[in-house]
């Protein structure tokens, strides 16, 4: 294979050489090469398939912006990586890659088809030739979309890397290591303040790696760039980070930068994370983000072999590769004319320089002249030929706005530019204002909202001196407003290249425009034709225009596009392109893997699991568990052989028998203490505290302050001062926030404490007609028998020797306990109470059993049958309101005109008419199930189970207006049936109320 | 993320250590049974939504857990001040919200 690599040019380690793969087949690189620089050395410039009309494509960049060669690369099982850009990869010896959107292969495609359909794929296709028939959806219309639109394909392993995060501080952050960036750097950086400055790239240099012909300060480009950076690497005060992208700029100076560790390493070191993400905030923030090339518009500029100017510059310079040995020139800018030059005395046979300008600087067309190239000025562009790389362009001159005859030439590169537009992205997510420079058609910087400096490129500067200088300007801006003075840094710059140049829109044609194929958005194929037709349509705003024909959507987010989108738009409205508007950028600035944004922050880490302290009991005795809120509980405990149905019948048989013992350590539980803790009380519960004697405990109901309940749960007064307050087990922040607001901000006079507990207590409920009989010899300092301690009654006492809060209730509605001891030793006394209540067949349940249970008495789980939406009187449980209490949170509101009405939804017991049939949960209600569709929902079941009690199945439901519809057969139309229940009241099991007074 | 200043830890931490609580300014009636419907439903629900400076409830959950009181921009996200709960708003100028 002919090589296009060119002795003693460029960075790359020549005598250092790395084999890799591409679809297959090996080549050779070199030490520093990306996989575009070493895949054009070996004469390869089919990198990839355009996305919709999957035309050929070969990369058109030689950094992050590249729209085209996009490949996927593999380093063993989880570490495939879609999309990842060519020109920024670097080759390391056994790196696989692959070229993506062919199908059987890169040079035959049978998607390019679609190439052959362009009328059918115009601006707004998705819009306009999906929408109908309906039926076509399901079957054709939406698996074709997601094929179509998947851009490489998605890894399906677990990634085995892993991810760090930090935090970084600092006085000056310089983003870009460009000469406005190293400039910025050498200013700060003498007065001492930190200074960080990142770059995505491999080496710090910026445009300076590709312009080695530079003189500054006496030396030769690069001699000056290695002693900068070594002078830089030596100072304490100066971090220097490459391969760091600058992703995003957030409010007040914050930076997020991704940086890649090992993504060029041949050898994975072991242990180290494959990216880490830094969170810097930095007092100022210095931007040498540069500028980006236009690609010009005209047909045909997207063959492989068309690329920008600077993107062969840069492969000449850089990585020592001619991208052609015939390159032509098109150009509108004055940059592109050095491209030539330097592929020239490289050995290149330049075909023409051709530039769309009538007049040139005298200079160039010496210097063209001296080195034999013909230089065709005025013309325009109108064709190119060749299907796997570009054989030749069509060129016209324009005189007077005429388009003239047309004249081919042959070349093997066809190097465009159209100009430069800043880099502004970082800029602008600080919604920082841009101004529209009317004469170089661009934005530039306008109006800051950050500490931030703008060097160089970005801001319309051209030529290294310009830069330098500008960079120091901005650096020492940066250190100024820090209150530091510096010394001036000026630079000596020869043989400098400066210039400038003009824009366009599409270039000018002597053929249909209509049938051009000029592409302004190469990775998402919209051409100026596309632009236009939006227009036509009605897109008025650039925010219409890109969504309609997707132009700037892609993963280079209209780096390349969006200037000429822009351009074409205002010309077909009519209008100056600032009325038009320009597209958001927004971050990440360049694709991030997702493994970066997660961080440490996957699998075990992601969320945090809490478990009691009787959790490891639960574990080794074969719990199945579930998720409750980030509670882990035991669920169910089944035996050998058991379903979870045979396990929960037998435990909720047990417990109404004999005894279950249940671990109920999740319930939250707030300290409330102080003088004033019964007035508190009183102003946030519903219930009236006054009279609640120490030693006794009452059912708490908490409403928000719009009247629908929050929470509830037992609150226990253990002295007059001190409340042992409990909540929902997902309630517990959310009830200890909202005391602490009352508290701090609407009574701050109320002397009183709030102290979550609920980590500090383990504890067990004994529930069961023998839950006395077990627990009465192990209790030490209280008389727990039937009378000394009535249902309701708490008491400071010890169980097996453990110091405890014991408390008389019942979720069950059968003789109860709860033992709450510290929680250390929670584990203790569980096992101590199954030891003592082998005599009594103790059986341990699951947080099921006790669904099961409560449900069986109808005590509501809040958020189960309460939504946020339901009253203590939809509930049924309006007893539980202190009806003579002036005032308490959400009281003013139960009298509000929606909240009295008649038909709100009540909660009701169900009894299917079938009892086998169990209702799901969620299922909704109808009066009639012969109406027509949709019908009228009037409600739903928030809780349904078989009760083994029962011996039937058992639901509540929320149902409007259902307390007046007792007796009455309501309908849950289900999937091919219809399920007939009644209406009843939501105590199913022992109303009565008699098992509680067990003696 | 926005840097906030806790007025009671007299310190400026990350908005992290931090959650909103909605406008500030708005007391609980001393007696709400004196209330009209229509003035509990507006002291309830009706909030001002304000496009430019903003007095607003914060809390540092999880620092010191004190509620206090701020003075946002919603147009250009950013802090003009904080202040201690039971403090009154203090004056600012449209120019202050500005800049
Ligand atoms: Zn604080």
């Amino acid at each position: 294979m002919t090589s296009f690599r060119v002795k003693d040019r460029g960075r790359v380690k020549a005598d250092r050489p790395v084999r890799f793969s591409f679809d297959g087949v090996a080549y050779e690189g070199c030490e520093g090469d990306t996989v575009a620089s070493a895949l054009l050395a070996n004469g390869v410039h089919l990198m990839g398939r355009g996305f919709k009309y999957h035309r050929p494509r070969g990369p058109v960049t030689a950094g992050s912006e590249e729209p085209n060669a996009l490949i996927g690369t593999s380093r063993g099982v989880g570490r495939f990586e879609p999309n990842t850009r060519a020109t920024v990869q670097e080759i390391y010896q056994g790196l696989t890659t692959e070229s993506q959107n062919k199908w059987p292969s890169l040079k035959f495609d049978v998607g390019a088809i679609n190439d052959r359909l362009y009328m059918l794929f115009s601006a707004g296709f998705y819009y306009k030739t999906f929408m109908w028939p309906r039926s076509f959806w399901d079957k054709v219309y939406e698996p074709f979309i997601r094929r179509a639109a998947g851009l490489g394909k998605a890894p399906v392993d677990v990634d085995p890397d892993h991810y760090a995060s930090r935090y970084l501080y600092c006085d000056v952050l310089i983003v870009g290591a460009g000469p406005s960036g190293l400039a910025a750097a050498l200013a700060a950086a003498q007065t001492g303040v930190n200074v960080v400055v990142v770059d995505e790239h491999a080496e710090m240099g910026g445009s300076l790696l590709s312009e080695p012909s530079v003189g500054i300060n006496g030396k030769a480009a690069w001699d000056w760039l290695e002693a900068t950076l070594d002078e830089l690497g030596r100072l304490p005060n100066v971090r220097l980070m490459t391969r760091t992208t600058a992703i995003g700029y957030y409010h007040q100076n914050m930076i997020a930068l991704c940086q890649k560790l090992t993504d060029h390493l041949a050898e994975l070191p072991t242990d180290a994370p494959r990216e880490r993400m830094w969170r810097v905030r930095a007092k100022q923030v210095v931007l040498g983000q540069g500028a980006i090339e236009r690609p010009l518009v005209f047909d045909g500029n997207d063959r492989p072999g068309v690329m920008l100017a600077s993107a062969a510059q840069t492969y000449l310079n850089r990585y020592g590769v001619k991208v052609g040995n015939r390159p032509v020139i098109l150009t509108s800018h004055d940059s592109a004319w050095y491209a030539a030059f330097d592929l020239a005395d490289a050995g290149a046979k330049v075909g023409a320089i051709v530039d769309t300008r009538n007049d040139i600087q005298a200079a160039l067309m010496q210097q063209a002249k001296a080195r034999g190239i013909e230089t065709l000025t005025g013309h325009t562009a109108t064709a190119t030929s060749g299907r796997l790389r570009v054989k030749s362009v069509r060129v016209n001159p324009v005189r007077g706005g005429r388009v003239g005859k047309a004249r081919t030439i042959d070349c093997d590169a066809l190097l465009m530019s159209g100009g430069w537009t800043p880099s502004l992205h970082l800029f602008s997510h600080t919604k920082g204002s841009l101004h529209w420079d009317a004469e170089e058609n661009v934005y530039l910087p306008g109006q800051q909202t950050e500490e931030c400096h703008i060097a160089g490129a970005g801001r319309g500067l051209w030529g290294i001196a310009a830069v330098l200088e500008d960079g120091v300007k901005a650096g020492t801006a940066a250190v100024r407003a820090l209150g530091h003075s510096c010394d001036a840094v000026r630079f000596d710059v020869s043989d400098d290249r400066t210039g400038n140049g003009v824009t366009h829109k599409e270039l000018a044609t002597d053929r249909s425009p209509g049938r051009a194929k000029a592409f302004i958005d190469f990775q998402n194929d919209v051409t100026a034709k596309d632009i236009r037709l939006a227009v036509r349509e009605g897109m008025r705003s650039i925010e219409h225009v890109k969504r309609y024909t997707t132009n700037g959507m892609a993963t280079d987010q209209g780096k390349m596009s969006n200037m000429n989108g822009l351009m074409i738009a205002s010309d077909a409205l009519q209008k100056e392109a600032p009325q038009v508007g320009l597209t958001t950028f927004r971050p990440p600035y360049t694709p991030t893997t997702f493994g970066t944004f997660a961080g440490y922050h996957k699998g075990s880490h992601f969320e945090l699991t809490r478990k009691t302290p009787i959790d490891s009991w639960a574990e080794e005795h074969g719990a199945a568990f579930e998720p409750v809120a980030l509670w882990r509980r035991a669920w169910y405990f089944p035996k050998a052989g058991e379903t979870m149905h045979m396990a929960v019948s037998r435990e909720c048989k047990a417990t109404r028998e004999s005894i279950g013992i249940f671990d109920a350590s999740t319930l939250g539980k707030i300290e409330v203490s102080g003088p004033d803790a019964v007035e508190f009380m009183n102003r946030m519960y519903t219930n009236p505290w006054t009279k609640l004697a120490p030693g006794r405990c009452r059912y708490g109901l908490l409403l928000g302050e719009d009247g629908f309940i929050r929470d509830d749960g037992v609150i226990g007064r253990m002295r007059d001062d001190l409340f042992h307050v409990t909540t929902t087990t997902g309630g517990a922040a959310r009830v200890l926030n909202m005391m602490e607001d009352y508290l701090q901000t609407e009574w701050p006079d109320l002397k009183v404490w709030l102290t979550s507990t609920t980590e500090e207590w383990a504890t067990i409920a004994l529930n069961g007609p023998n839950a006395r009989k077990l627990l009465a010899p192990l209790v030490e300092g209280v008389d727990i028998s039937a009378d000394a301690f009535p249902h309701m009654s708490v008491a400071e006492c010890t169980v097996a020797g453990f110091s405890s809060r014991l408390f008389r209730i019942s979720f069950t509605g059968e003789l109860g306990f709860e033992v709450n001891v510290p929680a250390r030793h929670g584990r203790a006394l569980w096992k101590k109470l199954m030891q003592a209540g082998r005599q009594y067949d103790i059986c341990p349940y699951g947080t099921e059993t006790m669904h099961v249970l409560r449900a069986e008495k109808g005590y509501i789980i809040i958020g189960q049958d309460t939504d946020g939406t339901v009253t203590p009187q939809d509930a049924g449980i309006g007893w539980a309101i202190g009806k003579a209490k002036p005032d308490f949170v959400g009281k003013r509101s139960l009298s509000r005109p929606d909240i009295v009405a008649r038909d709100r939804k009540h909660l009701v017991g169900l009894l299917t008419d079938d009892p086998k049939i169990v209702l799901e949960e969620g299922a909704q209600i109808v009066t009639d199930p012969n109406q027509p569709l949709p019908m009228k929902m009037i409600g739903h079941v928030t809780s349904s189970y078989w009760s083994e009690a029962l011996g039937r199945s058992i639901a509540m439901a929320l149902v409007a207006g259902g307390h007046e519809k007792m007796d009455q057969t309501l309908y849950i139309p289900m999937p091919g049936h219809t399920v007939a229940a009644k209406v009843t009241g939501t105590v199913f099991y022992d109303p009565a109320g008699e098992r509680l007074k067990v003696e | 993320m926005l840097l906030i200043h806790c007025p009671y830890c007299d310190d400026t931490l990350p908005e992290l250590e931090f959650a909103y609580a909605g406008e500030a300014h708005i007391a609980r009636p001393s007696d709400p049974s004196e209330l009209s419907d229509e003035e509990w439903r507006d002291f309830l629900f009706i909030r001002s939504n304000a496009r430019g400076v903003h007095a607003e409830r914060w809390r540092h959950i999880h620092g010191c857990a004190r509620y206090f009181n701020a003075l946002r921009d919603t147009v250009s996200d950013k802090f003009l001040r904080t202040y201690k709960a039971g403090e009154p708003r203090p004056d600012t100028s449209v120019q202050e919200a500005v800049k």
